[in-house]
């Protein structure tokens, strides 16, 4: 059989439904075998933007996502994807075209070294230079993708190696003596947590991205239910609890809410689950909750102890430890201190101002009044922050957002892969004026293949996150933040890639704009002119304690 | 402090260039490494001396068991036998070799080439001996030196397996 066709059949064996990529001359062996497959090919216009879809789809679903590219800037353009996925743990398998074997190394014409350029952002990659090896290492690069702490995973195609003749012989089982995952968390250690679980007056539960990816929300909300206990998320941990659920406090760190970031520096007990402690979350990690223990549960062990100091290590599967962990608990009520957070949750509520001019947050509001069991990808900066704050999520894998990379453009395309899995859904992408145009080519995609996602852009003309950071801590010097030099009409661009553009400038408009949105079949670009200085309070400057919070009077 | 810590990984293309990477992108200090084939032609195992404390140290050894290829990480700095091999080409005039052949005995070390003017002296030990052995060498003008970096093993029947 020929290698190329053995590939796609490989992908068949593992569930493949959907892939996303660009074909070229490296990899067109693999796209001429692709002809016959019963799975569905989707062109990007960008292979970052393949990846992202290929990333988007992986969240949504759980399941490994599959990007294609050709050799050399096919493949370097799909690293920004690549270290997205890697930063945030999702399960993607990239699959590269590259210069047949004899002209490795020699500069061929579109020849890249993406193995080598990919080492620090894949959790493992391979070339393959032996046809014979290559079933065993498809095999193995779905295995590592998905198992464990989940992450990116490239193969490498030299173009000969498409076109060698092999067996088809996939194989059952992988053998990676080095690689042994461990699921089930040591009991003693579990022990030990549930004694400093009974023993706290203020314990709270501290979710990240690592409870989505293992499935152990219901178990997360149990034990919160159980101890009983508050529970803040990291950006990453949104959807780990409903956040309706009044254990709910929403994402905590540098634009968490007040009430959330107090309670963690207050707490004498932090109980973290499938969390990294990255520096967003934390704030400065020296007066990071000074009197609170830290149990940590983790199924990567470098992330223990890695950027806070542990009382309590669990190397596990999430849903596994907490599942045994509900075990050791009994229900004890700290009134004391659910009044003293209720307190705090009265007190200093997220809040905006409200003088007339249209405000992101009244637009990411009302989408959530109309739609709020839509799922929501993000851009990054001012729209995914307000997306954070007034997006209640209601389950897992409904706010899909590049965290660890912050990646600037993820969001449409990311919408692109969630929508295509999940094409009953209403699916929005939240952006910004400034993200939004890092992958704009996008629209010909929606729009080719009928792919019916939303984009709500919360236009104010600004690269906004870093013109409030100018704004605050570098005089107003607005040095090369403003993008509206000339007027610029997102619903003309929409309408020449042949989707639908509309823009709304009045606050009175927003409800029947987003109804109309949601109501059309087909890709919506929506342009709101929003207020130009909204900032995103409360804020915690970088470098400064969790409760050390500057916050706009209203 | 530094550590010894010794590696079992997958004899592979691209194993090092991924542990060196890791060093390198990760900020970790490291001494040296050497790597070489084990009794098992498909395992290499690598000797790497980190400086750091505890902390680092710890980070280093997760990090490097989080690489596939990787299938055993131990740190050996306690009770083990570390040597070096170096080869140092120093200068020799007549009036000098009978002193340079005297301190390369005391050491224990073997002249393996010879020219008109100068020897390539190989020497095995621990790095302070080797330190000792390229010092005084210097008077006489040192052409070359070329060492291994450590490689060390635990004491007792205990193995890296």
């Amino acid at each position: 059989m020929r290698a190329a066709d053995a590939i796609v059949k490989a992908l068949e064996k593992e569930g493949v439904k959907h892939i996303f990529g660009i074909p070229g001359g490296a990899i067109i062996e693999v796209y001429d075998a692709l002809f016959d497959s019963e799975i569905v090919h989707i062109l990007t216009r960008h292979e970052q933007a393949a990846v992202h879809a290929a990333d988007g789809y992986a969240r949504a679903t759980g399941r490994v996502g599959v990007a294609f590219a050709t050799s050399g800037p096919g493949a370097t353009n799909t690293v920004t994807g690549i270290a997205t996925a890697y930063m945030d743990s999702s399960p993607v398998v990239v699959m590269t075209g590259q210069v047949p074997r004899s002209l490795i190394g020699n500069d061929a014409f579109q020849e890249a070294d993406i193995t080598g350029i990919t080492m620090p952002i894949t959790k493992h990659n391979y070339l393959v230079t032996d046809e014979k090896e290559l079933l065993r290492i498809i095999k193995e690069a779905f295995y590592i993708a998905r198992t464990g702490r989940p992450g990116p995973v490239l193969i490498d195609l030299p173009k000969d190696v498409t076109i060698a003749d092999i067996e088809f012989d996939y194989p059952e089982k992988v053998d990676l003596p080095g690689y042994k995952p461990k699921y089930a968390g040591h009991p003693r250690q579990i022990k030990r947590a549930a004694e400093l679980i009974m023993k706290a007056e203020r314990p709270i539960i501290l979710a990240g991205g690592g409870v989505i990816l293992s499935n152990a929300s219901e178990e997360l909300v149990k034990l919160a239910e159980t101890i009983p206990a508050f529970v803040v998320t990291s950006l990453m941990g949104k959807g780990a609890i409903p956040e309706t659920h009044p254990l709910s406090l929403g994402f905590i760190g540098m634009h968490g809410a007040k009430y959330a970031n107090y309670a963690v520096q207050e707490s004498d007990l932090i109980i973290a689950v499938g969390v990294r402690f990255s520096d967003r979350t934390t704030g400065k990690v020296s007066s990071f909750a000074p009197n609170a223990k830290i149990i940590h549960i983790d199924i990567d062990p470098a992330e223990i102890g890695k950027n806070v100091r542990v009382d309590v290590p669990i190397v596990g599967d999430a849903k596994l430890v907490l599942r045994e962990l509900i075990k050791h608990i009994q229900y004890k009520r700290r009134k004391e201190w659910e009044d003293k957070v209720n307190e705090w949750r009265r007190k200093y509520p997220l809040r905006y101002k409200r003088d007339g001019k249209l405000k992101p947050q009244y637009v990411i509001e009302k989408l959530y009044e109309l739609a709020p069991d839509a799922i929501v990808t993000t851009e990054v900066g001012q729209n995914q922050m307000w997306a954070a704050q007034y997006f209640k999520v209601k389950y897992p894998r409904q706010f899909i957002t590049s965290g660890g990379l912050g990646t600037m453009g993820f969001g449409f395309p990311a919408a692109i892969g969630v929508k295509t899995a999940f094409p009953d859904k209403t699916v929005v992408d939240i952006a910004g004026d400034g993200s939004f145009l890092m992958n704009i080519q996008e629209l010909a995609t929606c729009v080719d293949y009928g792919i019916d996602v939303k984009v709500f852009i919360l236009n104010n003309a600004f690269l906004g996150m870093v013109r409030q950071w100018q704004q605050l801590f570098y005089d107003e010097r607005y040095s090369q933040t403003c993008l509206l030099c000339k007027e610029m009409s997102f619903e003309k661009i929409a309408e020449g890639f042949g989707a639908v553009g509309m823009t709304v400038e009045r606050e009175s408009e927003v409800e029947d704009a987003i109804k109309e949105a949601l109501s059309i079949d087909a890709p919506v670009v929506v342009d709101f002119r929003v207020d130009r200085l909204e900032n995103v309070y409360p804020m915690v400057p970088a470098g400064a304690a969790l409760n050390e919070i500057i916050d706009e009077e209203v | 402090m530094r550590h010894t810590l010794a590696a079992l990984v997958e004899n592979k293309p691209g194993v090092l260039a991924k542990v060196a990477g890791l060093f390198r992108r990760r900020g970790f200090n490291i001494e040296s490494l050497a790597v070489g084939i084990t009794e098992k032609p498909q395992i290499s195992r690598m000797t790497i001396v980190v400086d750091g404390d505890d902390k680092t140290i710890e980070q280093v050894t997760k990090q490097l068991n989080k690489l596939i290829e990787v299938l055993k990480v131990s740190d050996v700095t306690k009770n083990s036998v570390e040597r070096e091999l170096a080869l140092v080409k120093v200068n020799a005039t007549p009036q000098t070799r009978g002193e340079i052949i005297e301190i390369a005995n005391i050491f224990r070390g073997r002249i393996v080439d010879v020219a008109r003017d100068s020897f390539i002296i190989e020497i095995t030990g621990d790095e302070d001996k080797i330190n000792a052995f390229i010092d005084l060498m210097r008077q006489y003008g040192i052409k070359e030196v070329a060492r291994t970096g450590k490689i060390a093993m635990q004491r007792g029947s205990k193995a890296l397996e």
